[in-house]
């Protein structure tokens, strides 16, 4: 009979020494826990709009989830936290004062079509809330370019005029409403659009500190970087992703800022401005649409930044981020099997 | 021998309405993609492509049907184009004539007639191997099929694209709107619904056969023992 130790002398484990690799819902919960930040900064600049606009769309993401769930029959997967990441995510590249109405048809494009259609959470191609991005983006080409200003008067009492647009009918006009609120003088232009059609520079302190007219998470770098080094300190994402985008982004505008200084902005320009930060941090991350190989992440990275560089100077949109990771996701499979790590003791 | 005397029956309005919904030549078959991905952003458009294709596709099948015995088959896909391109040029003239504008709205898709998947198919797979009424008959319920799918495109693409149908406004003046639908991703988008919607109806068509004939098996074991 063997007799237990209260106080064992020598703590002895049995292998495997390794522990439990953290679940999906783990990491999704995780993420959630890195983007509150960014989504309370965003309420912060933009007021009730921004966070209506950040209800609607993880609602109608989880409803939607939800409803094919149930339509197949299988069991639920809204505690597994990828729609709420996905509402929230589309939310935050959303101008704040965009029509409920239509980001709630952003959330049900993107499940429906980015995640549903292929199978749900794990077999996405693309990132979802991207696809519902890109959708509203087609459908309602005024409305997702339409800015308002930060630090709006009356911004916690009052939703920005467009925000509460009756649904399928057309937003009201914000620009009148723009010039009576704005501090300073607002001219209803991102910096990107600012840099583009009137080649007028905003400093690079405003870019940092997300002080700017733009989507309602993408404003600030610092702090989307700031919450982008929580998932990466818990292991739940790879550093060498982000920074391969922001470096690819650095190449590219560097180029082009050599070649001519007057006409092309300076690379931190580039990296500070537009979504870049944010896709580069959570959205290019997807850890489903991203490759898993060492090499395939760089390579990954460098190509949505350089596409990025490309689109922004030479495209019709002001915008390329979104486009830039879609593509890339849409790469990503090819990625991994050029750059499948050799196997130790396997064929030369 | 029931099969045998459905092959032998010679004329009944299955013939004609196959291609209205069994063997709906793009939602079951997926035959014609192009035009209907192309031309379908307008309910006007879509009625003129599918007249268009009724016309070239009867007239068509039918004198392919006529001549099945004098076309050698070693040729027999030449003969067919020439006979197709024929009508294709009377149908282009045609439309020119009677209205530019919707001329010009089709674009190169009336030359792309020729071409078109559903034509050539039902040539080849119907019209060489039957005699002339039972092809007219079968090519009309095809082309009416093409048709309907066309309409159910082109309502759902004009309806949310422009808030109109037939060019008269349905919602009020403040519609926004869904430019994305007059584009070619909404073709796909669209198309790709309808299709949804078909295959989950075949679905539970062929599901309750199955359960209603577990349940007369059944029966008939309960019977036997």
């Amino acid at each position: 009979m063997a007799k237990h130790h209260p106080h064992p002398v020598v703590d002895l484990r049995t292998s495997p020494y390794i522990r439990r690799a953290p679940s999906v819902d783990q990491i999704m919960r995780n993420v959630v826990y890195a983007l509150l930040p960014v989504c309370a900064f965003s309420v912060y600049l933009f007021g009730i709009s921004a966070l209506a606009l950040m209800l609607v769309t993880t609602l109608s993401c989880l409803l939607s989830e939800q409803f094919f769930c149930w339509m197949a029959k299988k069991k639920s997967t809204l505690p597994d936290f990828s729609a709420v990441i996905t509402g929230l995510l589309l939310a935050l590249t959303l101008p704040p004062g965009f029509p409920l109405w239509m980001g709630a048809i952003a959330g049900i494009v993107g499940i429906s079509l980015g995640k549903i259609l292929f199978g749900g959470i794990g077999c996405n191609v693309f990132n979802p809330a991207l696809v519902g991005r890109a959708f509203v983006q087609a459908a309602f080409p005024v409305a997702i370019s339409t800015w308002t200003p930060t630090f709006a008067a009356n911004r916690f009492s009052e939703f920005i005029p467009s925000t509460l647009a009756l649904p399928f009918m057309t937003p009201a006009a914000t620009a009148e409403w723009s010039k009576t609120v704005a501090i300073d003088g607002f001219t209803g232009a991102t910096p990107l659009a600012l840099m583009k059609f009137e080649g007028v520079m905003v400093r690079t302190s405003d870019l940092f500190f997300g002080t700017t007219a733009g989507s309602a998470g993408e404003t600030s770098a610092l702090l989307i970087l700031l919450c982008g080094t929580y998932p990466v300190a818990r292991n739940m994402m790879d550093w060498r992703l982000p920074a391969s985008v922001i470096l690819g982004t650095a190449i590219c505008a560097e180029f082009f800022y050599l070649l001519d200084p007057a006409s092309y902005p300076t690379p931190l320009f580039m990296i500070l401005s537009g979504g870049l930060m944010l896709g580069a941090v959570f959205m290019a991350s997807d850890m489903v649409a991203s490759p898993v190989t060492p090499w395939g992440i760089v390579l990954y990275g460098l190509i949505i930044g350089l596409l990025t560089v490309l689109i922004r100077l030479f495209g019709g949109l002001t915008e390329g981020v979104m486009y830039a990771i879609l593509f890339a996701n849409a790469a990503s499979p090819l990625l991994e099997t050029f750059t499948q790590p050799k196997v130790f003791g396997g064929d030369k | 021998m029931p099969e045998a005397t459905r092959s032998e029956t010679p004329m009944n309005l299955e013939i004609f309405t196959a291609g209205l919904w069994r063997e709906n030549p793009v939602f079951v078959m997926m035959l014609g993609l192009c035009p209907t991905l192309a031309v379908t952003n307008s309910v006007i458009n879509s009625l003129a492509m599918g007249a268009a294709s009724i016309f070239v596709l009867v007239c068509s099948n039918a004198l392919v049907s006529a001549l099945r015995h004098f076309i050698p088959r070693q040729i027999r896909i030449t003969t067919y184009i020439i006979i197709i391109a024929t009508f294709v040029t009377m149908v282009d003239y045609i439309i020119q004539s009677i209205s530019l504008d919707l001329y010009n709205a089709l674009g190169a898709f009336i030359q792309l007639i020729v071409v078109n998947c559903l034509i050539l198919g039902r040539a080849d797979a119907y019209a060489a191997k039957n005699p002339i009424t039972r092809t007219v008959l079968s090519a009309l319920g095809m082309g009416l099929g093409f048709t309907f799918a066309l309409v159910c495109l082109g309502g759902v693409r004009e309806l949310l694209g422009a808030g109109s149908l037939l060019g008269f406004q349905i919602f009020s003046s403040n519609y926004q709107p869904w430019v994305v639908m007059l584009l070619p991703p909404g073709g796909f988008i669209v198309l790709g619904c309808w299709l949804l919607l078909f295959n989950w109806l075949k679905q539970r068509k062929t599901s309750r056969l199955i359960a209603a004939e577990e349940a007369i098996d059944h029966s008939r074991q309960i019977e036997t023992t």
